[in-house]
């Protein structure tokens, strides 16, 4: 069949956040456009994956003038088609703003978010149809691989890895050849390699959007890793909760065995490997690499003791392998690239670019991938065009749920493993929730540590029981009941957890309170000695609204809008506002006609 | 095996590279607490408690998984570690009851005792106090005794049943907080597979599974004068019971035992070692037939009743193989209300069988729906070598101090044979002795099976060569049962035993159990033996009358009638 030349190419996110708001009634608008202008033949439409630019979504892109279209409904397809596609006129109210200029921008390559970032992991991401394993091989896709399974030796693969200087992108930091070098010199008749892509840090999404955006990415990744230390078996442990990463990654596998590169004797070089996906039931403890193996053998999902490491006695006993998804996607870039090229980018203790999930209050939210060195001024307020609604940055918390707040003092701050850590907070999976001045530390401390508390697996005990103690001391401080001597407990704790734990989930538990109570001591006292909550956050800490009875008409409007029905009166007569109900948010204000309401 | 030198609290020691910590401080002397740790189980790693302090990073490592590597500087007392140590402790005892008092393991309990040796008081645990775990007391038994309330996680219940009896019937469920040890779909002890070994028991450290007490029911029998109060004693008791009293693990202590029961006012004190030798006439007649071509061999042992419970969930194709000769308990049971009144007159309606048993699934077996020979029940009351211990001391008697005394007439004597029964081997031994011997005239030769999970020997027999097999803790038992399911197994005669070293090792024995301890006991139970004026069941002069006067010959009608029982398909689950 010979293959058709169009004359444009429409590129459809359907990654996870374009399809929730509504990608593929999108697509469908704009097939049934296409074929009632008779331009099917003229046209491509192309599902690709992740842009990460979310927060606009869904996104089109029209190729070749690269034109981005955000927040595009359905209703817009017709004009898009109409205007873009048959008369060459840019359709300007669907283009991006720039929030902190109000400048409109038409092409995907100079909007502020994409022209700071760069992009190796995520380079196919949105680019490619991932499901289309020509797309990826005509982008250079399986090179890396045929080059080192054809011309290089194990340990030379080893050595490249480990002169790139790449480090684990799962959190850790751990040198990514060293890993692989010491897998290697494990003796066994058997190895494993597994990627792990269990991302369970709330927020997180780089490792769905890699394997629903360019899956063979992935594969390629770990088929040099398993030529690299000799192994034949390898599984993505992905959760289940991800079905459309599931999907491609699952016709990525079929496509690669279908063309060889996978299974047995691939490109002729006599090795074999054969790759399956295990899907993870959710807990977040599944992320740590011995909980990891054991769900995949079917045990609780439970962290055991490390020594013996998974490179000397891993899956079945065998030894193995694990890297994050995002360290895999690293490396077919270094084979092809070279490891110089890679170590130029970045910092000296970290190289290459990592991946963040910006969100929290910001104007641009979303993936971003930027060299490693990168302030967090340049994250925030260049790519992430800064904090909504123009308010003051308070705070940023890097690293997940485990993670660690930083403050203002901390915005030149090169991103890298090491100063993240030296600063009190880690690079985690690349989560960076920012926090303005609306947001009280304490209460962002706790949802944390809910969240870690509630995802401990309970075998050791500082974790499990010590976590529930140190959440409920928090939860007595946001509610007003606090003590004297409340935050040395929780220092005491967080440092006893952190000594104690049994695996990374507790012994980072308590970062988010160590380094709010660090930073933002200030904020625990008010709540503790004055009872106050200084951003307003803590309801029980927040002083009712009150009407002034004499000013008041009687409308009843402030009524209409209280969430909690803590308003009540007769229309025409004085309203009042139950203080005990009252939750303090605020709404009942701005609808008094007459200035009647005020905190009291 | 290359040795690594390592400091610990400034002394040197040089282990093997892949001993642990905790195992190369034990070598010099140094005792590092803790609680989930388990010499005979997989490493935990969970309790935290045997935290220590490396001197070089200053990271605390749990010592009873940290391998040593060369040069390793440890200091197990410094504050750091020692403060760690406390917190954890603080953090169990802040989610537990504390309800000392009212705990079955006041004083034996390995949390109290931390808790004491590291010197935390009440004020250290309300500091921290928050929510504590609320759940339902699973008492549904028939042998054991769940209190979720005091789990502290540590593991060793799972562990053991899973690892060492193949049997799984406990797990941890839930995350974090709310995590607990329980049965699959929270399903009631009662309806689950479990096969009542009460290894769990042995291993727990605190009060979260005991044996269902029968204390209460036994002082009442005792207590009324109506009733004419039997006891026995089951044969490996003699070995473990002195543990009990501070004494060297596997003394033998028959005769204070026997002082100690007399004082408690049972009215007869006799012996299961009795019963043994019944079984032995009983099984071994019935092996006999089955190598005369009657009867399907590998005959396999019966009088493990957690064995048996275990063989109806899992091999119930197997049955057919089983002894239908009753257990040596259940056989004096059924003579206690049958032959014992026939002899001395006592109405059988008033007697009450008490039987003290080194385990936990007698307290099934004896409530079995087919197990009565006699028209009453034939056993009321088990209970554990635990269980009579705390009777012995709550009567204020000084065990120590006892005089040695004599089983009493009737059904007292016992030989060699019937009190190796006790421990792992030995039932396979005495059958063999007494076939032999019937058959050949000829003495047998010591087998000594030993201890090893499975074992084998080889007897000739006349002109035939019989092979001999044990397997001892359920999980090696169901390998060896699943090589005869495939008939891939050539024994002729298989002797199962639920629990590690058999009964030595049973679930009603003294805390704490390691196998060390139990080689011992089962040592001092060999040493009877060896010293018995008889070794052979089919000499045993009680026996011999009981037979000439009540029973006939083995496998007669009457035998049959008390002695013999039969067996049931259970579900897997």
């Amino acid at each position: 069949m010979k293959d058709t030349i169009y004359r444009s190419h429409v590129l459809i996110c359907t990654g996870t956040g374009c399809v929730s708001s509504g990608a593929k009634t999108i697509k469908e608008s704009l097939e049934e456009e296409l074929a009632a202008n008779d331009l099917t033949n003229e046209i491509k439409i192309v599902e690709t994956g992740c842009h990460g630019f979310c927060e606009k979504g869904p996104i089109m892109i029209v190729y070749p003038e690269g034109v981005f279209y955000c927040q595009v409904q359905s209703d817009d397809v017709a004009e898009i088609v109409e205007e873009h596609l048959l008369k060459g006129r840019t359709v300007e109210r669907l283009l991006f703003k720039e929030p902190m200029t109000e400048e409109q921008i038409p092409s995907y390559q100079d909007i502020d978010f994409y022209k700071k970032q760069q992009r190796i992991a995520l380079a196919n991401c949105g680019q490619i149809d991932p499901e289309d394993i020509n797309e990826y091989i005509a982008l250079g896709g399986y090179e890396a691989a045929g080059k080192v399974l054809t011309e290089m030796d194990p340990q030379e693969v080893v050595d490249t890895i480990k002169d790139s200087g790449l480090r684990g992108r799962g959190g850790g930091g751990f040198p990514t050849g060293l890993k692989w070098q010491f897998a290697k010199n494990s003796e066994g008749d058997k190895k494993y390699i597994i990627c792990n892509a269990d991302e369970g840090d709330p927020g997180a999404f780089m490792d769905r959007s890699i394997l629903e955006g360019d899956p063979h990415r992935i594969i390629e990744g770990m088929l040099v890793g398993a030529y690299a230390i000799g192994a034949d078996e390898g599984y993505v442990y992905v959760r289940a909760e991800y079905p459309l990463a599931i999907k491609r990654l699952q016709k990525a596998i079929e496509d690669a065995e279908e063309y060889g590169l996978l299974g047995d004797d691939i490109f002729s070089s006599g090795f074999n490997f054969k790759l399956q996906i295990k899907k993870g039931a959710g807990a977040f403890v599944c992320g740590e690499e011995t909980a990891l193996m054991n769900s995949i053998e079917g045990k609780r999902g439970m962290p055991t003791p490390r020594p013996p490491y998974p490179a000397v006695k891993g899956l079945w006993g065998k030894p193995t392998n694990i890297n994050n998804a995002e360290t895999f996607a690293n490396i077919p870039y270094i084979i092809n690239e070279g490891a110089e090229s890679f170590s130029a980018i970045g910092t000296e203790g970290s190289s290459g670019t990592k991946v963040f999930a910006l969100t929290g209050k910001i104007n641009n939210t979303g993936l971003v991938e930027v060299p490693m060195g990168t302030t967090i001024k340049e994250v925030i307020f260049e790519i992430g065009g800064g904090i909504t609604e123009g308010k003051k940055f308070k705070a940023i918390q890097t690293g997940g749920p485990s993670g660690g707040c930083l403050t203002e003092d901390y915005l030149d701050l090169p991103i890298d493993y090491d100063s993240l850590l030296e600063a009190g907070a880690m690079m985690g999976s690349g989560g960076m929730v920012v926090m303005d001045e609306d947001s009280c530390m304490v209460d962002v401390a706790r949802f944390f540590l809910n969240f870690t508390e509630s995802e401990s697996c309970g075998k050791c005990t500082p974790c499990r029981e010590g976590t529930k103690r140190m959440l409920e001391i928090l939860n007595r401080i946001t509610s007003g009941e606090g003590k004297d001597g409340d935050i040395e407990l929780l220092l005491e704790l967080g440092d006893h957890i952190k000594n104690t734990a049994l695996c990374g989930l507790g012994q980072t538990a308590p970062n988010p309170v160590l380094s709010t109570v660090r930073y933002f001591r200030d904020e625990y006292e008010a709540h503790i000695h004055d009872h106050n909550c200084p951003a307003g956050v803590c309801t029980d800490l927040v002083d009712a609204y009150v009407i002034d009875e004499e000013a008041c008409i009687g409308c009843g409007k402030c009524a209409k809008v209280c969430p909690v029905d803590a308003i009540s009166g007769e229309i025409k007569s004085p309203f009042t506002i139950d203080a005990d109900v009252c939750i303090a948010c605020g709404a009942c204000e701005p609808e008094c006609p007459v200035d009647a309401i005020s905190q009291g | 095996m290359s040795k690594v030198k390592i400091t610990i609290d400034e002394q040197t020691v040089e282990v093997e590279e892949n001993s642990t910590l905790l195992e190369a401080a034990k070598k010099i002397g140094i005792d590092i607490p803790t609680l989930c740790y388990h010499p005979d189980l997989s490493l935990h790693g969970a309790c935290r408690v045997c935290v220590v302090e490396d001197e070089k990073s200053g990271s605390l490592l749990a010592s009873c998984a940290t391998p040593v590597n060369e040069g390793m500087q440890i200091n197990t007392r410094s504050m750091k570690a020692r403060k760690a140590r406390r917190r954890n402790v603080e953090l169990l005892l802040a989610n537990h009851p504390n309800d000392c008092l009212g705990c079955d393991r006041n004083g034996y309990c390995e949390l109290q005792d931390l808790t004491y040796e590291l010197g935390i008081q009440s004020k250290d645990v309300e500091r921290i106090a928050g929510e504590q775990s609320e759940y339902e007391l699973d008492t549904t038994g028939p042998a054991l005794k769940r209190d979720p309330n005091k789990c502290i996680l540590c593991g060793r219940c799972v562990r053991i049943c899973e690892e060492v009896q193949g049997v799984s019937a406990l797990q941890f469920t839930q995350r974090g907080f709310d995590s607990i040890v329980t049965t699959a779909f929270d399903l009631p002890q009662a309806e689950i597979n479990c096969v009542n070994c009460g290894q769990c028991a042995t291993v727990c450290p605190v009060g979260a599974i005991t044996e269902l007490s029968e204390i209460e029911k036994v002082w009442a029998a005792l207590e009324d004068d109506s009733k004419h109060v039997l006891v026995q004693t089951a044969p490996s008791i003699q070995a473990t019971l002195g543990e009990e009293f501070e004494m060297e693990t596997g003394t033998v202590v028959t005769g204070k035992m026997v002082a100690a029961l007399r004082r408690m006012g049972f009215d007869k004190v006799f012996s299961t070692d009795f019963g043994a030798d019944l079984t032995i006439l009983e099984e071994g007649s019935e092996f006999l037939k089955k190598l005369n071509g009657e009867g399907e061999l590998p005959h396999i042992t019966s009088c493990c009743p957690g064995w048996v419970k275990g063989a109806e969930h899992n091999f119930p194709d197997l049955l057919k193989h089983l002894s239908s000769a009753k257990s040596p308990m259940q056989m004096f049971s059924a003579l206690s209300k049958t032959y014992y009144p026939d002899q001395t007159g006592v109405d059988p309606e008033t007697i009450y069988t008490v039987a003290v048993m080194p385990c936990t699934a007698k307290k099934f077996e004896k409530d079995r729906e087919e197990i009565n020979g006699s028209d009453f029940k034939d056993t009321d009351a088990v209970l554990t070598t635990r269980e009579f211990a705390r009777m012995i001391k709550e009567m204020g008697i000084n065990f120590t101090a006892l005089p040695d005394e004599d089983f009493d007439e009737l059904m007292g004597e016992s030989t060699g044979a019937g009190t190796i029964f006790g421990t792992t081997g030995g039932v396979a031994e005495a059958a063999v002795r007494t076939v032999k011997e019937k058959l050949t005239g000829e003495p047998l030769e010591r087998l000594n099976l030993g201890f090893r999970g499975i074992n084998r020997a080889e007897v000739r027999i006349g002109d035939r060569i019989v092979k001999v097999g044990i397997a001892n803790g359920f999980k090696n038992a169901q390998k060896l049962l699943e090589r005869v399911r495939a008939g891939e197994c050539d024994l002729d005669f298989i002797e199962i035993m639920a629990c590690p070293h058999g009964c030595v090792g049973g679930g009603g024995q003294p805390r704490p159990a390691t196998n060390e301890k139990k080689e011992k006991r089962a040592q001092g139970l060999a040493s009877i033996d060896d010293t018995s004026k008889i070794r052979k069941s089919h000499e045993n002069p009680q026996i011999m009358k009981l037979y000439d006067e009540f029973l006939g010959e083995p496998l007669g009608g009457e035998s049959h009638h008390l002695l013999h029982t039969k067996y049931k398909a259970r579900p897997k689950n």
